[in-house]
């Protein structure tokens, strides 16, 4: 056996040595440079590790009504979170969730695609409580999960308000990458459609934050006490015009299996106190979220639950328009107030070598313009129309925002349909316009569509002064004039005159709209559409007071396909009215309100005329 | 009197005493370890175990102090051979553990569950010193590494195959560290790991392409201390390396893969295979200069770190003790290589001197890869700290080579 020389052995023990102290020095060195030099971001980090940031949901802002009461409000709910670690680890326990929330296995995928380390994934939004209560029996089958109570909204009318307030929903991601919510996060709320869109910044409120400390494996360790909590903004109440009773009612009186809207407005300053679309939905059913089969149901529904006709609806607006064409030639002075036409009705007239017909086969004789308006009368508008011309009637009807929106502070409102000028034609239909074309408009036919509210609004114009504000949902101490017709008060006069021709015995609508207690004035209208060449739509314009008082209330009733505009839709504008002027005066509601409606009843009328 | 009965007890007093007190430390910050807001069964009791384990191996300790040193010699060879049968069969038998349940590194047998890895370290150390210490020359030849790199090959591949590439690493160490002690010139160890580093610098063809120039520039340079047929074999195996490097990158499990991408750059996952890693720095770097005290770590407690009783126990050091506690610790473990090196320098004994320095190769090799993976110096690999880690058949045969060292050693 050899030996290792002494000599060789200390050589190679101050190599070996030398071996230690390098690499022990280099240890030294790195720990040194993370635990000295770097050690702060390292805190900092070890810090932020273990404490997870939780939302707390501020509660939306109330809605109420103009007389104070709750349309929407809130109600505690319960929101699940998943908190974990991984990926997998979250869908494990989103797997064993499953059958206790009735998770989908798309929904599954949905969440998994929104999950992100170090946030909790809001699994359910409005989960119900006897769920909670499994959940919170067996917490430890579930790791990761926080279950909060958050205020969840509620709307009292449901149906009867749905279209006017929208309603909360889940933010989507496209709506996430939208700069306006560029504040907002995943799993937060917000207003969909109607009021909750519109006035969804001020009703959200800044949502607050509490911390939870956790292990690596998402375990919830406690709340952090000596960290400041954010306990969040709560959403600003507001108030708006409208008047909830009276859109109960009228939900309670339109016609089951019809479509359509009614509008009703203040003729104080245009304040919205009705805004009603039907068919409607109930909003709270999506105050948990839709099911995608749920969505379908009323996205694919061929009578559109969820379009807004007053505000998104264009109907060809009829003879509810000859108000206005009689008001542009008071404007321009085309007609006197109480000048006759020159030519009789005979039943029609010959323009252009084509005759045009008026309703009334036996004709009506020799009309001034209240009378004409009184019966609608096609030949004296005609020749009203003729006397404006076409350049001054476009003009005029451009100015008072017939291709235009209201304004009305909703977030989807349509641009009314009327030509700008001349070139309307070419561009439209590739023709320069007609001879007749003002004798269309001046009728309310031709290339002429308004929403409800928009005939509202011109009407709000006959019952004030002339001017009209832009109706409005928001209370609001000044609100701001749209436009103004350049007319004097006499003429208004005229024009009420001619509507109270409507309405007064032996009046179109005499029956539908005759009240024990107020005045009713307004047209009718039934529009002729491309849809249904037999049944046209059904219109009613009109505004109500006391009798011999200024009008203080304007409603528009549109029924779809309702033929009969004074048949119709003028007995839902009465009931309308009268309710809200019941109310208004405290005298107790009675569901049989119009002269016809007593007589189908069988029950007197004495105070009929 | 006493300090004499002390002394036939334990051999070298010094290193005796700093084992000890590594051990005991230890078995503290497995204690420590187990101290988290949400008690795990895994670790709670951890401490207990090791404690009683520590109990075992002074017993054996104390036993194979009695053993004569010749006795060490004769049973090398038998003790080899059974080793790399039993590595054979924990590959067929063998289960796995904990978070590495997919790995077949332990061998039950009803009674008792161990690591046949952490023994086979010891046998093949004993092996090679009988093997290099009855050689007549030094081994300055290439071919004369040939013997020794088959031993330490066997188990070594055997334990790539479990696979546990922390302990393979371990063989290497011992390689390396009785092959410099039995004479081989370093020029010629640096030989022996060019394939290892061409395969690394193979990932880049451009790179391997200049080391390969180098290498054979060198063995130009030392042609007449080389036979032709070792400088051939040399660039064989680099060539080879070189050409492998593709086909065995792909066969190394995904998790492997990421562990080695992960070390170049830890923020490439750090969900994944870099969580590890984050975290243990975020404990280490957030125990600052004097740490957040004993039980107080955090990120321990809320569970962030990984296998924390075990192989990221010095995360958990690095966090309650603070930089203070690290360096204590890497010099407590200075001392004990040191005392080791000195015990081998003063060993007329070849077979001695050379079991000592496989003992140095292994721990270094231990300490260094897994407190340097704790801060990203060295990719994660499951290997433990000795006397520091839990794990019972680890710490017993730690205990064991030290006894072995001091009988050895105490042979004069």
């Amino acid at each position: 056996m050899r030996v290792i020389h002494p000599h060789d052995r200390r050589r190679r023990a101050t190599g070996a040595l030398r071996v230690i102290a390098i690499v022990l020095s280099a240890l030294a060195l790195q720990f040194f440079r993370v635990q000295i030099l770097q050690s702060n971001d390292y805190m900092l980090r070890s810090e932020s590790n273990r404490l997870r940031p939780l939302p707390v949901a501020a509660p939306r802002g109330t809605i109420f009504d103009r007389n104070g009461r709750v349309i929407a409000d809130n109600v505690p709910g319960y929101v699940i979170y998943v908190l974990r670690e991984s990926q997998e680890s979250t869908r494990q326990t989103l797997e064993r969730l499953k059958p206790h929330l009735g998770l989908s296995d798309e929904r599954i995928e949905i969440l998994m695609g929104r999950y992100q380390r170090w946030e909790p994934l809001v699994v359910e939004i409005d989960a119900d409580f006897d769920a909670v209560s499994v959940l919170e029996e067996r917490r430890e089958d579930f790791p990761g999960i926080v279950i909060e109570t958050r205020p969840k909204r509620r709307y009292v009318a449901g149906s009867a308000v749905s279209h006017v307030l929208g309603y909360v929903n889940e933010i989507t991601a496209e709506e996430l990458s939208e700069p306006r919510f560029s504040e907002y996060e995943p799993g937060l709320l917000i207003g969909q459609g109607g009021v909750e869109r519109q006035y969804e910044e001020r009703l959200q409120g800044r949502r607050g934050v509490r911390y939870l400390e956790v292990d690596a494996l998402g375990r919830i360790v406690g709340s952090i006490t000596g960290i400041e909590e954010d306990p969040g903004q709560p959403g600003e109440d507001i108030r708006l015009t409208l008047d909830l009773d009276l859109m109960e009612w009228i939900h309670k009186i339109f016609p089951d299996s019809l479509n359509g809207a009614v509008v009703a407005l203040d003729p104080a300053d245009g304040g919205v106190l009705a805004l009603y679309s039907a068919p409607t939905f109930d909003p709270n059913a999506f105050v948990g979220g839709l099911s995608p089969e749920e969505w379908d149901v009323l996205k694919l529904d061929p009578e559109k639950p969820l379009f807004n006709r007053t505000v998104m609806g264009l109907y060809p607006p009829g003879s509810t328009w000859k108000l206005a064409a009689a008001a542009i030639a008071l404007e321009r002075g085309a007609v006197g107030p109480q000048e006759e036409m020159p030519e009789p009705c005979t039943g029609g007239i010959v323009r252009g070598g084509l005759y045009r017909g008026c309703w009334l086969a036996e004709g009506h004789g020799y009309l001034d313009l209240a009378g004409a308006i009184a019966n609608s009368c096609n030949v004296y508008f005609y020749q009203l129309g003729e006397r404006v011309g076409l350049d001054p009637m476009l003009e005029e009807g451009i100015r008072i925002g017939f291709a235009e929106q209201c304004g009305i502070d909703l977030p989807e409102e349509s641009s009314g349909i009327f030509p700008e000028g001349r070139d309307y034609w070419q561009r439209r239909f590739g023709y320069d316009p007609l001879e007749g074309e003002v004798l269309s408009l001046a009728i309310g036919q031709g290339p002429n569509s308004q929403t409800p509210l928009k005939v509202a609004q011109f009407y709000l114009a006959l019952a004030r002064d002339g001017s009209a504000p832009t109706p409005h949902l928001i209370e609001d101490p000044d609100p701001t004039e749209g436009w103004r017709l350049d007319v004097s008060a006499e003429s208004i006069e005229v024009l009420r005159e001619g509507m109270r021709g409507v309405t007064s015995p032996g009046g179109t609508a005499y029956f539908g709209t005759a009240l024990e207690h107020w005045e009713v004035l307004g047209k009718t209208g039934s529009s002729q559409n491309a849809q249904d060449s037999i049944r046209a739509h059904a219109w009613f314009a009109g505004m109500a007071g006391q009798w011999g008082g200024e009008p203080e209330i304007v409603v528009v009733a549109l029924v779809e396909f309702g033929e009969s505009g004074s048949r119709m839709a003028a007995p839902l504008m009465a009931k309308t009215a009268d309710f809200y002027l019941r109310k208004k005066y405290g005298i107790p509601i009675d569901t049989i309100q119009t002269l016809g409606e007593h007589y189908n009843r069988g029950r007197p009328a004495p105070w009929a005329r | 009197m006493i300090d004499n009965l002390f002394k036939r007890w334990v051999g070298d007093p010094a290193l005796f005493l700093a084992v000890l007190l590594m051990t005991a430390f230890g078995v503290a910050m497995i204690y420590s370890a187990g101290v988290l807001n949400i008690p795990s069964p895994i670790t709670e009791g951890a401490w207990i175990r090791q404690a009683q384990w520590a109990a075992i191996a002074l017993v054996s300790f104390t036993i194979i102090r009695q053993i004569g040193p010749r006795w060490f010699e004769w049973v090398a060879v038998p003790a080899y051979v059974v080793s790399v049968l039993l590595l054979v069969a924990t590959l067929i038998w063998g289960t796995g553990s904990g978070t590495a349940a997919g790995v077949r590194s332990f061998l039950d047998i009803g009674f008792l569950r161990f690591q046949p890895s952490e023994f086979a370290k010891l046998a093949t150390i004993l092996a090679l010193a009988r093997y290099l210490g009855t050689r007549p020359e030094d081994p300055t030849m290439l071919r004369a590494l040939v013997p020794p790199a088959a031993i330490v090959g066997i188990p070594l591949v055997l334990v790539i195959l479990q696979p546990d590439l922390g302990t393979a690493l371990a063989f290497v160490g011992i390689l390396f560290a009785t092959l410099y002690w039995a004479g081989t010139p370093i020029g010629l160890l640096a030989l022996l790991l060019t394939p290892g580093i061409g395969l690394v610098l193979s990932f880049d063809a451009r790179i391997w392409a200049a080391f390969f120039v180098i290498l054979v520039g060198a063995l130009y340079f030392y042609r007449y201390r080389l036979f032709l047929v070792e400088s051939l074999s040399v660039v064989l195996a680099n060539l080879a390396a070189g050409t492998i490097s593709t086909p065995l990158w792909n066969s190394l499990a995904e998790y492997q893969q990421n562990r080695i991408l992960v070390y170049l750059d830890p923020s490439v996952d750090p969900r994944g295979a870099g969580y590890h890693v984050m975290q243990s720095m975020v404990a280490i770097g957030s125990g600052g200069p004097t740490g957040k005290g004993f039980t107080a770590g955090t990120q321990k407690r809320f569970d962030f770190l990984p296998e924390q009783h075990t192989d990221f126990i010095f995360s958990v050091i690095g966090e309650e003790l603070g930089y203070l506690g690290i360096v204590l610790t890497l010099s407590l473990f200075a001392f004990i290589l040191y005392r080791l090196v000195r015990m081998a320098e003063g060993e007329d004994d070849p077979f001695a001197g050379l079991v000592i320095f496989g003992i140095f190769g292994a721990w270094l090799v231990h300490i260094f890869v897994n407190t340097g993976m704790t801060v990203g110096m060295v990719p994660v690999t499951g290997i433990p700290l000795p006397f520091v880690s839990y794990g019972g058949t680890f710490l017993l045969m730690s205990w064991v080579a030290v006894a072995v060292a001091a009988r050895l050693a105490g042979e004069d």
